[in-house]
Order: structure tokens, then C-alpha cells, then sequence
């Protein structure tokens, strides 16, 4: 597979590091005396950037959260004057202050070439038509992918979010090639175009997506893949890290994130050590090139694993896998955190019980219970208790194996479990820690 | 041979242990004048199968079904036994004999002597052994 960049991409990974440990130190050399905010932090750590003399000394530097933006907001933790910002994008956030990013030209350009990088690594290039689904405007999308598709000298369709019969019109008339939105977006495109009467298989030249934003799984994957006859790619960012940065290359093995623009590392959430290769844990990203609002060791949230083989299309870059929670989901049962979406997926491949489920956490003596409540599926039902004891220790193992935590379950009546979604009705934790 | 009159409709319940399942699958069935004849309940740990032979196993289905229940018909015999020890071994030994699996049973008392239900693997064949065996097996017609 051809590269944007094949000098960067296909670098040694010792040569990578070296340009990783070379922009990390002129980066904290930068922030300690230029950033009161970002200064008084590392005195407070007891770091000074002379004490960074290997790569994996980042570690000695402190975290930064996203309510480090909040606190700051609007722009108190800028590192660039307002003359030499080009853009602001602004999200809402769920817990109500909204936080503002704020780019420099050489930020964009920083974010463009991640794209371009990404979207030539799943082939597509001049000659294509990209239809640009996600929202333009505060949020960081629908802009961010349209730099990133001129860019590579793609063709921009910018449709935006809405009108979806309109955009159908359009993919077809236009002939995009390629869609880049929420998956539920193009679950919902796919939907009112078979009302249509469109075939999205037969009547439009739409061969890829790239699809992001929100949370989704293989299984959507294939289904989307197979329904609509085209190749999904799942693409990540956060508008910390100036919006969607890293797609998955044409392997569909994970996102490469590009070491010379940010140094990613997965952590243990609760003790904040570093984890091994193929651990799962919380990603922590440095952005090694950004100058009006620099990230060091920010704490996304986001739980997932890191694989630092070459990858089989040649680049050498890191590769994250798909997102599988969120952290502030995590339970820890017995010393291993446990994440709800990691039954999720479990249930989905046993098809005697439903989808819904309920978590039961307590404490007998030191150590905790954990049980996962299922909905028996009607058609399930036998009247022989064996063959109900049999589907409940296959629900049992297929958790287990999926946590590598023993859990009890309860099969219940369908229809019993609270329909909500979230931990707080998902997760009954009595323990009283 | 008309082995289908012997075959009975028996609805089968899933059930949460939970205080007031069962009061709640007697109140449901009262309120449909569905009579339960004779019923048990099997219980695993944590969850538990309600058996019954009501007069009016459709009705019945329905109406728990409506309520929220789980709910299957199963196809059961009945033995009426003799009024004498080991009766319950004879019919397990021509059936265990016959290559017939019990899945499981229960009895009840019925207006002349003890009744016995049974839930086998292969129920043609039971009904065919235990009718040569000389016992008397209960036609579906007593119960609905
Ligand atoms: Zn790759």
C-alpha cells in the first residue's frame, strides 16, 4: 500500500524514537519556560525538563484532564498568542462548561498530514469523492476531515450531518466514493436509502467509510461491510488532540497513531503505571507537535490496547485497537478491571440470552462477587433444568473468559432487566469501599 | 393405535427465584378460571421451572405470556399407579428397559389412586411399553 509519506512511515522504529525523544524534550524545554500553567505543574511533580534523558522518561511528567481545560476555560492554558491562531473549535462537553481548542496554522497543517497519511493508507487518493457526513462547524469532523481529504487531492462532497435523502441524491449524482461519519449516521443513510430504493451496492460507486466519533464494534463492521458493500475504517481523535487524527490502514487492524506526532502510552488507570504491549488500559496521549495548545500525557478516558509490531501494510508506527470503553465505566473485581462493555460483547455471541444485562458487585468477606444477570431468551426456554443449568455455565464461561474474572450468573425472566442505558442502572455495586 | 390421546399438554414456567413468582402465576391463572390439576416446581440455584396440568393449557399460555412470563408447553404421560410399594420402580424399570429416558416426574393424588407424570425422552415408545406392561396410562381428555 502506497504512503503519503513513506520516509516517516516506513522509518526504523529506533530512528522513530529518537525523532520522539528529540520533539518531547524541546516540547517540555518549551512548555517549562514559556507556560505558567504547564511550569507550575511540573514544579508541583518535581520534574524539570532536564530530568527527561530517555523517551520512556516521559512517565516522570505529569497528567493533564480534561478538566485542566475546563478549569482554564476559555484559553488561560494557550500557548499561543490570539494573533497567531487561525481557528477555534469549541465542544459542549456532557457535564456542562464547554472547552475550546484553539489551532496555530502549523496546527492545522500538523492535522491535515495525519489525515492525509491515514486516508492514502486505506488507498484512497486524486480521483476519489469524498462525502464529508460529519457535522462542520464548532465541531472538530466535518472541517478536520474536509482539510484532510483536499489534501491527498480527493474530491470534497461537504454534505454535513442531515437531509439524508439529499445526501443519498447526492452520493449518487456525484459519485463519492467514499463517506466519512458516525456509524450509526451510515446505519441510518443505509436505511432511508432502501426506502428509496436505492441500492448502495448496486446504484452508488460508494466503496468506503470512515467511520468514527462514537463507540462501535466488529460486529457493526461486518454488518455494515456486508449490507452496504463497502470497506469500514474505524478512524480516532478527540478535539484535545484537534479532532479525528488516526484512521486504521487498509489491514482493518487497529488505527496507527504517527509517533513523530504523538507519543501514546496505556496506562493502569488506577495505579498509572505504564502497561505491556496488547494489555488493555487507558490511553494516555502526549501531541508532540502543537504549539497553541500543547497535550502532555493527557488522560483521554478511552480504554483499549497497543500493539507495536510492524504492521503488515509496512508502516511502523503504532497501532491502537478499537476503543472498548471508557474508564469511567471500569470496575475492579478481585484486582482486575473489568469493564461492562467487555459482557457486552460476550452476550452478543450466545444467542440463548438477550443483549440487556445487570451487574451485581458485593463484598463477601475480602473478596468481591460479581454477578452478571441475563435475560433468558424466549425461545431458549426449556422446561428441563439441565439444559437451563447448561445455558447459564456457558453464559458463566463466556464471561470469564472474556474477563479473566469468575462470575456467577443469574438467568431472569425477559423483559426484567432495566432498559437504561449507563452504568448507574447497568452496575449495582454494594460494596461499601 | 391412537397413542395421541395419552400425549397431555403441560405448560412449563421459567422463574426467577423471587418471593411472589408463583402467587403471581396462580393469581393470573384464577383470574382465567384456569384450574392448575396437579403442578411442581423444579429449582436450580438462583432460578427455577414451574410445571402445571391445568384444565385449559391454551388459556393458560396466553394469559401468562400477556403477563410476562416464559412460557412452553411440554408434552407429558400419566401412569396411574398402583396403590402399592414399588410401584414407581415398575415403570421406571419397563421404560429403562425399553431404551426410554425419564427426564424427570412427579405425582399427585389423584381421585382413586396416586398419579404419575412423566416427561421421557421418547414418548411414543413409553406410551406403547408402558400400555403392554399392563398399566393404566391417563387419556389427555380427564385433564382438558
Ligand atoms: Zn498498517
Amino acid at each position: 500500500m502506497r504512503c503519503w509519506d513513506p520516509r516517516i512511515e516506513e522509518m526504523s522504529k529506533e530512528d522513530l524514537q529518537k525523532m520522539q525523544y528529540k520533539l518531547l524534550k524541546s516540547l517540555v524545554y518549551r512548555l517549562y519556560s514559556f507556560s505558567p500553567f504547564y511550569h507550575d505543574r511540573m514544579k508541583k511533580q518535581n520534574v524539570h525538563p532536564d530530568d527527561i534523558r530517555e523517551l520512556s522518561d516521559v512517565k516522570k511528567l505529569p497528567f493533564m484532564f480534561k478538566r485542566d481545560l475546563r478549569d482554564n476555560y476559555p484559553d488561560k492554558i494557550f500557548t499561543a498568542s490570539q494573533e497567531e491562531l487561525v481557528r477555534y473549535h469549541v465542544s459542549s462537553g456532557t457535564t456542562g462548561k464547554p472547552t475550546v481548542v484553539a489551532y496555530t496554522q502549523n496546527d492545522l497543517n500538523t492535522w491535515t498530514t495525519s489525515l492525509a497519511r491515514g486516508l492514502t493508507s486505506i488507498g484512497l487518493g486524486r480521483g476519489d469523492v469524498i462525502q464529508v457526513s460529519y457535522g462542520y462547524g464548532l465541531f472538530t469532523g466535518g472541517l478536520g476531515m474536509h482539510y484532510g481529504a483536499e489534501r491527498i487531492g480527493a474530491t470534497v462532497l461537504p454534505t454535513s450531518v442531515g437531509n439524508t435523502e439529499r445526501q443519498i441524491e447526492l452520493m449518487q449524482d456525484l459519485g463519492a466514493t467514499a463517506i466519512a461519519c458516525t456509524p450509526s449516521y451510515l446505519l441510518h443513510i443505509g436505511e432511508v436509502a432502501e426506502k428509496m430504493g436505492v441500492n448502495i451496492k448496486t446504484d452508488t460507486k460508494l466503496r468506503t467509510g470512515i467511520l468514527g466519533a462514537e463507540p462501535w464494534t466488529d460486529g457493526m463492521r461486518i454488518r455494515i461491510q456486508d449490507w452496504l458493500g463497502i470497506r469500514a475504517y474505524d478512524i480516532y481523535g478527540t478535539s484535545e488532540l484537534s479532532g479525528p487524527m488516526f484512521t486504521e490502514c487498509a489491514e482493518q487492524k487497529g488505527f496507527h497513531v504517527w509517533s513523530d506526532i504523538a507519543l501514546v502510552e496505556v496506562i493502569d488507570p488506577k495505579t498509572e503505571e505504564p502497561l505491556e504491549p496488547g494489555e488493555k488500559g487507558e490511553l494516555t496521549i502526549t501531541i508532540l507537535q502543537k504549539e497553541a495548545l500543547p497535550m502532555i500525557r493527557y488522560r483521554i478516558g478511552d480504554i483499549s490496547s497497543m500493539t507495536d509490531e510492524v504492521c503488515a501494510c509496512g508502516r511502523t508506527h503504532p497501532r491502537i485497537q478499537r476503543i472498548t470503553g471508557r474508564v469511567d465505566d471500569m470496575l475492579i473485581i478481585r484486582g482486575i478491571n473489568v469493564f461492562p462493555s467487555q459482557i457486552e460483547y460476550a452476550l452478543m455471541g450466545i444467542p440463548e440470552v438477550g443483549q440487556h444485562f445487570q451487574i451485581v458487585v458485593e463484598r463477601t468477606g475480602a473478596l468481591d462477587d460479581m454477578l452478571v444477570r441475563v435475560e433468558l431468551n424466549k425461545e431458549s426456554f426449556s422446561d428441563k433444568i439441565t439444559d437451563l443449568m447448561q445455558i447459564r455455565s456457558k453464559v458463566e464461561h463466556r464471561i470469564k473468559n472474556a474477563l479473566n474474572v469468575a462470575v456467577a450468573v443469574e438467568l431472569v425472566e425477559p423483559g426484567s432487566l432495566p432498559r437504561f442505558e449507563g452504568k448507574s442502572k447497568k452496575v449495582i455495586d454494594k460494596r461499601s469501599l | 393405535m391412537d397413542a395421541q390421546k395419552f400425549v397431555i399438554r403441560q405448560i412449563s414456567i421459567f422463574s426467577e427465584n423471587r418471593p411472589g413468582r408463583l402467587a403471581s402465576i396462580a393469581q393470573a391463572l384464577g383470574e382465567e378460571n384456569v384450574n392448575i390439576l396437579a403442578f411442581s416446581i423444579a429449582e436450580a440455584n438462583g432460578f427455577g421451572v414451574v410445571r402445571a396440568l391445568v384444565d385449559h393449557p391454551e388459556k393458560a399460555y396466553e394469559k401468562l405470556t400477556s403477563c410476562g412470563f416464559n412460557v412452553a408447553f411440554t408434552d407429558v404421560i400419566a401412569v396411574q399407579m398402583k396403590d402399592k410399594p414399588g410401584g414407581l420402580f415398575e415403570i421406571a424399570k419397563v421404560l429403562g428397559d425399553a431404551g426410554v429416558n425419564i427426564e424427570y416426574s412427579y405425582a399427585y393424588s389423584g381421585k382413586k389412586a396416586a398419579v404419575l407424570i412423566l416427561r421421557v425422552d421418547h414418548i411414543d415408545d413409553a406410551i406403547e411399553k408402558i400400555q403392554k406392561s399392563g398399566a393404566t396410562l391417563l387419556e389427555r381428555s380427564i385433564f382438558h
